[in-house]
Parts: structure tokens; C-alpha cells; sequence
């Protein structure tokens, strides 16, 4: 019986946090600051936090996964002839997988986990509630510039991310390994088209960000205002951001490019 | 007397834990009240009920006429927008300067222009002594500095009622008295209400006008600061004197002292 009872609470516990955090992303996204210049303001001062700062993780490691996958294509594409095709895996699998994909897992522990962070503190020193006895609502003026910059920024970061291990992968076999430029450059022509491929692979990093951002706030929004409560939801930012990404993006994968 | 606000038969819980157990008190308009009491017995409560920020689970509770508990979201925003809170660790928004703090009221509700405001803010900031303070960060500030400036932001909209929370807690006797001296001008001076939350029972003593002692759930003494001194009440006069011993227990809850030390398992 209290296995049951236990699981009843859990669940129950689930879909009601569920819910919760639904009607919190309703209210945040409906509710921008009042004054649209003060609005703009907000806005960018976390485009700054939550993208421009992220750049560095993001490019270093466009750059490694490039180059690693370069290498690797290489390695088993000469054994067939047609080294050539580096060109096009580099980019198919940096637009429509790895990039989202990565840039998601990479900004849920650089963005995400500061943003729960900074919103549970705020919330420990009394912030939250201080704007709220000011008649500001702080879903409104802490929540809601955040969601916006961090739904806007990841889509751009991937983005960046596949533009520079294509770039990475491009000096590690053409000026290293070889690899003739023209034909380097033409399989990649040949085989990547806008619509299917970098379409698809923004509209992935946008559902990862929607999902990542939405964990990073809520968690930062409820969680306990104690020294052990925000630990735990960074932590819980970070697992079930990253979670949500490739659950995500099994589904996303196989309504793009799965053909039943 | 005129009632500013008025709290009947409040009850309030925290868990199973009666917080306020059918309490009835109220607070004059344009008078400074001391609410005070031993610690845990929920003064800060009772200021985020006033707030609206928790609900209380029975009784009502009227800030100027108005219902905090039953007013819409939109009515409660009106509602605060008529009153400062200073909060315990002063709750200044670390992302912007003093004077930013200070001024995000007046921008977000008055549609004063920019030298308007600055002149404002800087007068604010004068009266806390933390004029040239004005571009430092919250982070720059020391705990009594913060909680000045907290102030100055809780009286920019020059509201009708300043909850204080522990205003003088952490201050040394120079801020404390210039922070007494500042209760009592904008007290007198503006007319506002003035709800102080406290156990600085000399300080407290000295600037109110009227007094509530809370303790154990309800209010034990409501009065003048004459009447808390010279009151006989067992409970009154240990909190006045500070004794350990008396009908106030010092000690949370426990088993006998000497059996849990004998105790062995």
C-alpha cells in the first residue's frame, strides 16, 4: 500500500509541477516590461550574459568536434576513395545533429545553470519579493528578459557552433590531410540543402532552447531559497536540460528525417 | 484613532504550526507602531501578510479599506504601490547601482523626467547619509550601508505606510540613532504610517507611539510605550528585562537535560 501511496505522490507531484511550470512560462512570456525601451534594455544586458559570454565554450568546442570529425571521416573514407565527401559529413552531421545538439548540452551548463543560479539567489536575498511588495512583477522584469534572450540566443550559438567546425573540419583535411579544396567544398554543395538541413537543424536548436531555458528559470523561480535548495536546482537545471535535449531530439529527428 | 490597518481574527499557519492563532490588532494611521516579541513568534510574518505576500488562512486583514487577501492581482499591486517595506538584509537588486535602486520606483510610476528623478533620488539618498554612495554597487555596501539605502528606496514613492523589519539590527549606535531621528521625521513630516518590527526594546520604546507585544501566537499587550513599561504581566516584564526564566521558554521543546545526557543506547 505505501508503495502505492508513494507512487500516487510522485506522480501526482510530477504532472502538478508540470503544470506549474506551464502556466509560469504562459505568464512570463505574455508579460513583458511595461516601458518598451526599459524592455529593450533588459533585454540585451542578458543577450550579453547568457549569449555573447557563452561564445567562447561554444567555439572552442565547434572547433574540437570539427576537427575530431574530420579526422575521423577521413580515416575511414579514404579506405573507399572518396575522402572527398568529408566535405558533406562535416557539415550534415554538424548542422542537423552536433550542433544543436552539443551547443544545447554545452549552453544548459554554461547559461542554464547560471541563470538558476542568479534567480535563486535573488530569490534567497529577499529580490523576488522586494520587487513584488514594489508592485513590480518579477516575472515580468527578472523572468521574462531572460527566457526571451536565452529562446533567442541558442538557435544563433549553434548556428555558430556548425559554421566553425565546418571551418575546423575544413583545415584539418584540407591543409593537413590533404584533401583536395574544390571537391572538399562541392560534395558539401552538392548535398546540403537549406530547406531540410539548416532549417531543420534551427528549428531543433529552438525547441532545445525553449525547453533549457524554461527548466533554467522555473528551477531558479521555486526552488529553495537556501544555500542546499539552489545547489540542487542548478544541479536539477543541468540533468534535466540535458535530458530534455535528447529525448527531444529523438522525436525531432524522427519527424525531420525519418521515413516511415 | 484612525485605523490604517486593521487585522481581525487572523489566523495563520505554517504547517501544522500556528503561526497566529485568531490574533486582533491594529495600527493607528500616522503613528509609528512597534510590533515586538521573541524571535520565531513571526513579525516578519505578520509584515508579509500586510504585504499580501502570504494569505492569511483565517480572518481578515484591511490596509487602508482595502482587503489584502481578497483584492484581485491587480488591486494588490495598486495596494502596494501605497506602501515601502524595508527588509531584513535590505534586498537592494544587486544588478544595479544605489542610485539605480533608488530609482527604479520613481521611473517605473511616476512620469517624472530624468533630472526630475535624479534630484529626487539624490535627496532620498541624502537623508540616509548615503549621497556619495550613490554609484556604488550593492555588492560595494556594508550590511548596515545596505540597509540605509534599502530605506531610501522604500520611501521614494513617498508611500502612506513604511514597514520597517529589524531596522536596527547590525547598525552601530551612530546609524541607529540617525535611523531613529529619520523614523521620526518622516513620521511627523509626511504623516506616514509606520510599522516597525523589532526587538530593540530601547530603541523601539523610544519612537512609538503604540506598542504590540506579541508572543506564543497572539497579542499579549497593545498600548503606549508608558503602558509596556509599567505593565506587571509576567510575559511583558521578561521581555522588557531580557530574563531567561519567566512564562517565555528560552529552551525550544526538548527532553529533561539531565536524562538525555544520562541516557545511554
Amino acid at each position: 500500500m505505501a508503495v502505492f501511496k508513494y507512487l500516487f505522490a510522485s506522480i501526482y507531484g510530477f504532472v502538478d509541477s508540470i503544470g506549474q511550470s506551464g502556466i509560469f512560462l504562459f505568464q512570463s512570456l505574455f508579460r513583458l516590461p511595461v516601458r518598451y525601451k526599459e524592455a529593450l534594455r533588459l533585454y540585451i544586458r542578458q543577450v550579453y550574459s547568457v549569449g555573447v559570454l557563452s561564445l567562447i565554450i561554444i567555439v572552442v568546442s565547434g572547433a574540437f568536434i570539427g576537427m575530431v570529425l574530420a579526422l575521423q571521416g577521413y580515416t575511414i573514407l579514404t579506405r573507399y576513395g572518396s575522402e572527398a565527401a568529408v566535405g558533406q559529413l562535416l557539415a550534415l552531421t554538424l548542422l542537423r545533429e552536433l550542433g544543436p545538439v552539443v551547443t544545447g548540452l554545452l549552453f544548459a551548463g554554461r547559461a542554464g545553470s547560471a541563470l538558476t543560479a542568479e534567480i535563486g539567489l535573488m530569490k534567497a536575498t529577499e529580490q523576488l519579493s522586494s520587487y513584488e511588495m514594489m508592485g513590480i512583477d518579477p516575472l515580468r522584469r527578472v523572468i521574462a528578459p531572460r527566457l526571451l534572450a536565452g529562446i533567442t540566443c541558442m538557435p544563433i550559438l549553434a548556428l555558430i557552433f556548425s559554421a566553425v567546425g565546418v571551418w575546423a573540419g575544413m583545415m584539418v583535411s584540407v591543409h593537413w590531410l590533404g584533401v583536395y579544396e574544390g571537391s572538399f567544398w562541392s560534395s558539401m554543395q552538392q548535398s546540403v540543402y537549406f530547406d531540410t538541413d539548416v532549417m531543420n537543424g534551427i528549428i531543433k536548436s529552438f525547441v532545445f532552447a525553449v525547453a533549457v531555458v524554461w527548466i533554467a528559470v522555473y528551477q531558479g523561480y521555486v526552488c529553495q531559497p537556501t544555500s542546499e535548495g539552489i545547489g540542487r536546482a542548478t544541479t536539477r537545471t543541468v540533468v534535466l536540460g540535458s535530458l530534455a535535449i535528447l529525448g527531444l531530439d529523438f522525436l525531432l529527428t524522427a519527424a525531420m528525417f525519418g521515413d516511415f | 484613532m484612525e485605523v490604517y490597518v486593521d487585522v481581525k481574527n487572523l489566523s495563520f499557519y505554517r504547517g501544522n504550526r500556528a503561526i497566529y492563532d485568531n490574533v486582533t490588532l491594529q495600527i493607528p494611521k500616522g503613528k509609528i507602531t512597534a510590533v515586538m516579541g521573541p524571535s520565531g513568534v513571526g513579525k516578519t510574518t505578520l509584515l508579509r501578510l500586510i504585504g499580501g505576500q502570504v494569505e492569511p488562512d483565517s480572518g481578515t486583514l484591511t490596509v487602508d479599506g482595502v482587503d489584502i487577501a481578497a483584492a484581485s492581482r491587480k488591486e494588490l499591486f495598486e495596494a502596494r504601490r501605497k506602501m515601502g517595506m524595508l527588509f531584513q538584509s535590505g534586498a537592494l537588486f544587486s544588478d544595479m547601482s544605489v542610485f539605480e535602486n533608488v530609482a527604479l520606483p520613481l521611473q517605473e510610476y511616476t512620469a517624472f523626467d530624468k533630472e526630475m528623478i535624479r534630484d529626487i533620488v539624490l535627496m532620498k539618498l541624502q537623508s540616509v547619509g548615503l549621497r556619495g554612495a550613490a554609484e556604488l554597487m550593492p555588492s560595494e555596501l556594508s550590511g548596515g550601508m545596505a540597509r540605509r539605502a534599502a530605506l531610501a528606496r522604500a520611501i521614494a514613492l513617498d508611500p502612506d505606510l513604511v514597514m520597517f523589519d529589524e531596522p536596527f539590527a547590525g547598525q552601530d549606535p551612530i546609524s541607529k540613532g540617525v535611523l531613529v531621528e529619520l523614523i521620526q521625521r518622516l513620521n511627523r513630516a509626511a504623516n506616514i504610517t509606520s510599522v516597525l518590527v523589532s526587538h530593540d526594546v530601547e530603541e523601539s520604546l523610544s519612537i512609538a507611539d503604540h506598542v504590540c507585544l506579541l508572543s506564543g501566537g497572539t497579542v499579549i499587550l497593545s498600548g503606549t510605550p508608558d503602558e509596556v513599561r509599567s505593565s506587571t504581566d509576567e510575559r511583558v516584564v521578561q521581555f522588557l528585562q531580557g530574563h531567561a526564566d519567566g512564562p517565555v521558554a528560552f529552551h525550544y521543546p526538548a527532553q529533561e537535560y539531565r536524562e538525555q545526557l544520562l541516557e545511554r543506547k
